[in-house]
């Protein structure tokens, strides 16, 4: 399996405030890893560091040679006073190595292509985001928090999409999210962040579990097989301030 | 010299000079000033042409060619900005708001103190375009043709930067390479455009006619041509005025430019 990003003992504080501690993590061709976190946990910082827009203040991060990767941003401001349609917004990205019609229509973008950047919906910016991000046919696909007020079809769908496009071109992709327990099902790997790595797994089917019928019983099954729960298995807890708890081994010197 | 006329209008030589300084800067003002706008740089702006004047009292001080001392002094203030931008206490703004007044005020200060008689105050703050030398406009369209040609050769990284600076740098852009040149560019500008308007005006002749031109376009080239456009308008009624009202030439510019902006916004907006 040909490694992507390689990144060993990440460690990053700003003001005083410890944001990342001691993180391995490793990407590789052809796998989709999920990470996931409460708010606050570093889980942008970390893919700050991954992507070299931040520089961790210990630790090594190494980038396969030449890696083409596709980033697509939590979210996007555009001045009113930029004149820019979607396609030159796609166009800002460099010579595409993809066919431009097909990708939009993957993405369900080709009716917008001639539309104002600024006059899109939330939903409608992100896919043009995707869009821009897969033209560049990237060997790692970076969504950071993709399904962030996206309703649970448009979430199945966009993990549908994402799922297919990691069959066909074999991308490596990284998948942030803020939700703990729902996750994309076809992750090969979950990494649970909260400023160090507390655990890592895979997401369970257990799409016959009555809590699940409960909740997602209605959606069709295709959308019921993209979402998936990821139990956690921490041996510790944290505080409000995130620190870490562990839980109290009684030893022979215990009054209580 | 000749007093060749034209459409029967006797214009002296002063004023054809005037003019093709003028539309010099109005040329590279289009495309410059609509990066300004795009990425709020209205004020940074400012500060860089109230430096300009501490430029001209160093540059006569120190014996060296004033448009010169002028850009030096507008990049040693963008240099000292970015380095000021690495604490995270204060805001953009408020370092601009110190920088900005704080050079002016050092500016009046050394101008008055050290070279008095050498100076002419009023033309630095208010522009002197009447009285530009041909020299003076051969090196005004030489810097205005060679920002514009920098403009056009970095077209896409400096639209990429300013629409997202992390994406830019993710495909491959030298984001901090790309700002600085954009910043060296405006301080190169602002000492050609300082002798049109003046330090005062430089950024009026920036952002007016790019806000000007943001309804009538729909593409960001748009944008700086019809700015341009509309810059070289500006400059010419504002001429004019000063010609036929004796009025003062850079001020009348940019009220020429406010007139057009004014009558921009009687369109009925597209999007």
């Amino acid at each position: 399996m040909s490694l992507l990003i390689n990144a060993e003992g990440i460690s990053l504080s700003r003001r005083g405030r410890q944001i990342l501690q001691q993180v391995d993590i490793t990407l590789e061709a052809g796998k989709i890893l999920t990470l996931i976190g409460p708010n606050g946990a570093g889980k942008t910082s970390l893919v700050r560091c991954l992507l070299g827009l931040t520089r961790p203040d210990t630790g090594h991060i190494r980038q396969t040679a030449g890696l083409r990767i596709g980033y697509m941003p939590q979210k996007i401001h555009l001045e009113t006073s930029l004149p820019l349609t979607v396609s030159r917004f796609l166009a800002l990205g460099g010579k595409p190595r993809l066919d431009l019609t097909e990708v939009a229509q993957m993405t369900g973008i080709d009716k917008l292509t001639g539309l104002p950047m600024q006059s899109l919906s939330g939903g409608e910016t992100q896919r043009v985001l995707l869009a821009r991000a897969l033209l560049r046919d990237p060997q790692l696909l970076v969504l950071d928090e993709p399904v962030q007020g996206v309703d649970v079809s448009g979430q199945t769908a966009l993990y549908r999409l994402i799922h297919e496009i990691r069959n066909r071109r074999g991308c490596g992709v990284l998948l942030v999210s803020h939700d703990l327990h729902l996750v994309m099902a076809n992750s090969d790997t979950v990494v649970c962040l909260n400023q160090h790595v507390c655990c890592h797994g895979h997401p369970e089917q257990v799409t016959s579990d009555p809590a699940y019928l409960a909740l997602f019983g209605d959606l069709p099954e295709r959308d019921q097989q993209q979402i998936a729960i990821y139990t956690h298995h921490h041996d510790h807890q944290h505080d409000v301030h995130g620190k870490v708890i562990r839980p109290h081994v009684h030893g022979p010197h215990c009054e209580h | 010299m000749s007093t060749a006329p034209i459409a029967n209008i006797d214009m002296p030589d002063f004023l054809y000079l005037a003019l093709l300084a003028g539309l010099a800067v109005a040329l590279v003002a289009g495309p410059l000033g609509s990066f300004a706008v795009w990425r709020r740089m209205a004020y940074f702006g400012d500060t860089l042409a109230h430096s300009a004047l501490l430029g001209i009292t160093l540059g006569l001080l120190l014996e060296i060619n004033l448009n010169l001392a002028v850009a030096l002094g507008c990049l040693v203030l963008a240099l000292i900005l970015v380095g000021l931008q690495q604490q995270r206490y204060l805001a953009t703004d408020t370092l601009l708001g110190i920088l900005s007044h704080s050079t002016l005020a050092l500016g009046l200060v050394c101008v008055s103190l050290f070279s008095e008689s050498r100076v002419d105050l009023m033309a630095y703050l208010f522009g002197d375009i009447l009285a530009v030398t041909p020299g003076e406009t051969l090196g005004v369209w030489l810097v205005s043709l060679v920002v514009v040609a920098t403009l056009v050769g970095f077209w896409r990284p400096l639209l990429s930067i300013t629409v997202h600076e992390d994406l830019a740098r993710i495909e491959g852009i030298p984001v901090d390479a790309v700002r600085t040149l954009l910043m060296l560019l405006m301080a190169l500008v602002i000492a050609i455009a300082m002798k049109v308007v003046g330090v005062l005006l430089i950024t009026a002749l920036l952002i007016i006619p790019a806000a000007a031109s943001r309804r009538l376009s729909h593409t960001p080239e748009q944008m700086a041509i019809i700015a341009s456009l509309l810059g070289a308008l500006a400059v010419c009624l504002g001429l004019g005025a000063s010609y036929w009202w004796d009025s003062p030439a850079g001020p009348s510019i940019v009220l020429s430019a406010t007139l057009l902006f004014s009558l921009t916004l009687l369109k009925r907006q597209g999007d």
